[in-house]
């Protein structure tokens, strides 16, 4: 089992000390992937459905939602596409979240890892995130054999998705990492999570589009970065004739809020997350 | 070992834990309170260590508990950084201090094994790769896919050492590893640290078992209260752990006032067999004969001579005491030899002597000696430590008759 080192001794070298992304990047990634992976098996092994359970929930959700907003109010029906543009925004915001209620308690829960071993911090949330994003892309399959049968038809706008989900993930890994690294310290991080996050699915436009909001309430909704994402979701893949956000908001400056908000989560994200890293095996 | 390379370098380490007297834990109390200062007490953990360890060097570190000596072994491990000082390494340093850390019960013995592989500083296609000699070594090959929840708690910990010792690390920092584990696992495990000393592997070992650091460690560390207490030959390490110790067993004891005393020093030990010569193993059942010179380092009046025979656990199988109601001259020699009956079960053992003075108020002056290593052997033992006779036997008796 031993190896012969050659070549010239290793040098001396400043001991690092734990941080959110030491002992090398290709360790970090590859403990990334591992976790993630893990962590989407142990989900899902020994269920009878295995990872169709991850459609299931958002499908049942969807019809739930549907009926009521078909049937009981009338909203649905002024919508074009209303169906599948539910079903877009729940499976997007699903996987915002999956991720980010896993994420809060996600390093006291791998307490023995940080408290034991050089393990770089940052793989944690991140490992969450990835295991989600893993279910999202399973369920967007889904989701487009839902638009396609619905006779929605394909635009080069589709192309464009990349985008939209790059931006996403980029807002669901900060605000991961905002709540992880709070939690260990404020343990009410856990409740204040699942408050705000339900506030946060009400105050996005996931189940009515931004135009039908009457004014004042539409400009406060307009600092959300997810109005901003799922507007131009809408327009680019379930109804091209829809405003998007620029026309909602009347004019690319009124966007900007909303811009700035999405840099300063994940600005504080990076500065907090560095912050926290180095002392969390002490706090837990 | 003068002109060997230094690959850890350690500059006065400091650590200090911040104890809340009232912690905030919510932000309710922080809401409640804004502008209440958080009353800390500061636990200085470890007060300006330094030290050198050589590449090849085994190192060990012992101190009773809350010396900070897994303080000191988590700074080098990267898992907490230092308040102030510096330390610098050189080589691959394996970032774990204990066995099994990360096991996930739910995954099998592969998942699980490339998981940690990876985590220890190989490349996924390594840890792959080094599976099967993994699964050799722990001799599990049959249950590769089991999960690790339905293992045997002995099987557990030859997986995880087998786990460990491949990721090949040139330093390792050890936190008491080899406390767990049947005889036979130990003794494999002892193997590969004999193996890898002798592959110029450096390895850190903080342990309170002073055999392992008399038998392995070239050098050894005692930490006491966060302090560098002594750094030097492991045989002084022993001792003064041992010295420390008997302390604070004392004032347990009584609340007598103890003093640490380098009282005496030992001149000889060991243990005789019936033809006189030295032996370190005795056979289970005959007498332990025992040959031990001290010398007086000042004059002793009335010495006690405290004995205690201890397993590899630490526990005190035999306790007793000897008085010599005599002044002892400074520098003269006391011989304290004799026949101990043995029923102890085999195994390993130590013998420790107290050089205990009583001086007036109830103040003690007391001094540690290890005196000897030795094994019994004979069968191996069930779970009893000692053999008596048992005049017990299984008879069937008589149905009573109508």
């Amino acid at each position: 089992m031993s190896e012969l080192t050659a070549g010239s001794p290793a040098p001396l070298r400043e001991l690092a000390g734990p941080s959110a992304l030491g002992g090398g990047r290709r360790r970090s990634l590859e403990l990334l992937y591992l976790m993630a992976v893990t962590e989407f098996k142990r989900t899902y092994f020994g269920t009878m459905l295995g990872y169709l359970w991850s459609l299931v929930r958002p499908l049942m959700l969807f019809g739930v939602l549907l009926a009521v907003f078909t049937q009981v109010f009338r909203l649905g029906s002024e919508v074009p596409n209303y169906p599948v543009l539910l079903l877009f925004n729940i499976v997007v915001f699903g996987f915002f979240q999956e991720a980010t209620g896993a994420a809060v308690t996600s390093i006291v829960a791998q307490e023995s890892i940080v408290r034991k071993t050089q393990f770089p911090r940052l793989v944690i949330p991140l490992a969450v995130v990835l295991t989600a994003l893993f279910n999202l892309m399973l369920n967007l399959v889904a989701v487009f054999a839902f638009i396609l049968a619905f006779g929605v038809t394909p635009a080069w706008t589709w192309l464009l998705l990349p985008l939209i989900l790059l931006a996403l993930i980029v807002l669901t890994t900060a605000v991961s990492m905002i709540v992880s690294s709070l939690f260990p310290r404020f343990r009410d991080m856990a409740i204040i999570w699942t408050v705000l996050s339900t506030v946060l699915f009400y105050a996005s436009p996931v189940l009515y589009p931004l135009d039908k909001v009457p004014g004042t309430l539409q400009d406060i909704l307009l600092l959300n970065p997810f109005a901003l994402l799922l507007e131009l979701a809408r327009k680019w893949i379930i109804d091209p004739t829809a405003p998007g956000p620029a026309a909602i908001a009347g004019g690319y400056p009124e966007l900007l809020p909303a811009v700035a908000i999405f840099a300063a989560v994940c600005v504080v994200a990076v500065w907090l997350f560095r912050r926290e890293a180095p002392r969390i095996a002490e706090e837990l | 070992m003068g002109d060997r390379r230094i690959v850890i370098e350690a500059r006065g380490v400091e650590k200090s834990f911040r104890i809340p007297e009232h912690r905030i834990d919510s932000l309710k109390e922080r809401a409640l309170h804004p502008f209440q200062r958080v009353e800390f007490r500061a636990h200085r953990a470890l007060r300006g260590i330094s030290f050198d360890v050589c590449e090849g060097e085994f190192f060990g570190i012992v101190g009773r508990n809350g010396s900070g000596k897994s303080s000191l072994l988590k700074i080098l491990a990267g898992i907490y950084r230092q308040d102030a000082g510096r330390v610098r390494m050189a080589g691959r340093v394996a970032p774990f201090i204990e066995l099994g850390v990360g096991f996930n019960m739910e995954l099998t013995a592969r998942e699980n094994g490339v998981l940690n592989g990876v985590l220890m500083g190989l490349t996924l296609r390594e840890a792959r790769r080094r599976l099967d000699s993994v699964l050799e070594f722990a001799e599990l090959e049959e249950f590769v896919d089991l999960k690790l929840k339905n293992y045997s708690s002995g099987m557990l910990v030859r997986f995880a050492f087998a786990v460990m010792v491949q990721a090949d690390a040139d330093i390792m920092l050890i936190d008491e590893v080899l406390a767990v584990g049947d005889a036979a696992f130990s003794q494999k495990c002892l193997d590969v640290f004999y193996e890898r000393r002798r592959a110029g592997k450096t390895v850190v070992l903080v342990t309170h078992d002073m055999a392992m650091v008399q038998s392995l460690c070239h050098r050894g560390m005692v930490l006491h209260d966060g302090e560098l207490e002594f750094l030097g030959d492991p045989e002084d390490t022993a001792l003064r752990y041992l010295r420390l110790n008997s302390v604070a067993t004392a004032s347990r004891d009584a609340e007598a006032q103890v003093e640490l005393d380098l009282n005496a020093r030992v001149v000889r030990a060991g243990l005789r067999d019936e033809a006189g010569a030295d032996v370190d193993v005795v056979e289970a059942g005959s007498p332990i004969e025992l040959d031990v010179v001290v010398e007086a380092a000042r004059a002793l009046e009335r010495p006690l001579f405290i004995f205690h025979v201890v397993n590899a656990d630490g526990v005190v199988l035999v306790d007793f005491t000897r008085a010599l109601a005599e002044r002892v001259a400074s520098g003269q020699r006391v011989r304290l030899a004799g026949r101990i009956e043995n029923r102890l079960a085999a195994g390993l053992y130590f013998l420790n002597c107290y050089v205990r003075e009583d001086r007036e108020h109830g103040a003690q002056a007391v001094q540690g000696l290890r005196l000897v290593r030795f094994r019994v052997a004979g069968a191996a033992p069930g779970k009893g430590v000692v053999v008596l006779d048992a005049d017990v036997q299984p008879a069937l008796e008589a149905v009573p008759s109508r």
